[in-house]
């Protein structure tokens, strides 16, 4: 019985959180309402039996992804209320596709559970003596320790992209420079002079 | 009791406000990329929620990698979104024609 309440509180909050983001009009809120889905989804993955998925959704995407677009969102100076002038012009539109999109994917589901297609054999079962993480990890660690370095070098590449994309040399900065200080001998920088009576140096 | 269904159905309608808020908010672009982190998570629950049904590990390792895939793709959006504004101004993107030639 709880898990039949925590499934409907999960996921009706779920869904009215993201139907938040989409509508809020202060970016902000959006984000807010983000992590708020992000929270929640996790909950849902935690009933499903899925724990460690559920804990690197919180970490990854509230610690890492949604205070990125918050940090984002504050940082440019926006005006929002222009970016919000096509909202009533697209909305049917966007209503049309959705509504498309949404019976198709209900019609997907109906025919799954009609039994249409038989998949394929299971390619790793779940045993029950063993946590999740164990199991995930005895998985990804031999199976699919390619695809495991794959998803490393995508998360190289965006950081390196990332930083190359957003790093901006400026001009007209005095900093330190190390080796023309420890190059640098008395001989560049003192001069002997032996000015004659009355002339004075010439500097 | 709680069937896969239930999951599908909650994931598709995510999708589904996920794609509708791509629509909505055409010129907000951070709104779009926060639009298309509902999506993939809407393909995560799915994943996960086959996994557990069908008592198979892979949709949840795959899931992992859908996860990494978001967060780089979060990374170097939220990067191009800043040189853009730094460019131009504005991030109103229903105007960016600079590539056009």
């Amino acid at each position: 019985m709880i898990q039949l309440i925590a499934f409907y509180l999960f996921a009706t909050i779920v869904i009215a959180s993201a139907a938040m983001v989409i509508f809020a009009r202060n970016p902000v809120h959006s984000v807010m309402w983000l992590i708020l889905a992000f929270f929640n989804a996790a909950g849902l993955m935690l009933l499903a039996g899925a724990e460690f998925i559920a804990m690197l959704l919180v970490i990854v995407y509230v610690g890492a992804v949604a205070v990125l677009f918050l940090f984002i969102v504050m940082m440019l100076n926006i005006d929002f209320a222009e970016l919000r002038a096509g909202f009533v012009r697209y909305l049917p539109l966007g209503a049309l596709v959705a509504v498309i999109l949404a019976a198709e994917l209900i019609f997907a589901v109906g025919a799954w559970n009609a039994g249409g297609v038989d998949l394929a054999a299971r390619a790793a079962p779940v045993v029950t003596d063993k946590s999740n993480i164990e199991q995930l990890g005895e998985l990804l660690y031999t199976k699919y320790i390619f695809l495991f370095e794959a998803a490393g070098l995508v998360l190289l590449v965006a950081m390196i992209g990332a930083i190359v994309l957003t790093h901006r040399e400026r001009g007209g900065v005095r900093v330190q420079n190390v080796s023309a200080q420890t190059r640098r001998r008395p001989g560049d920088a003192t001069r002997l002079v032996d000015p004659g009576s009355g002339q004075g140096v010439e500097l | 009791m709680i069937s896969v269904g239930h999951y599908l159905a909650v994931s598709a309608v995510l999708f589904t406000l996920g794609v509708l808020g791509i629509f909505i908010n055409r010129k907000n672009i951070i709104v779009i990329l926060m639009a298309i982190e509902l999506i993939l998570l809407a393909v995560n629950i799915n994943l996960v929620a086959f996994s557990a049904a069908l008592n198979d590990l892979v949709g949840q390792v795959f899931s992992m990698f859908v996860l990494t895939v978001a967060a780089g793709e979060a990374a170097i959006g939220l990067a191009i979104l800043v040189i853009y504004f730094r460019g131009r101004g504005t991030i109103a993107v229903d105007d960016a024609n600079r590539m056009k030639g």
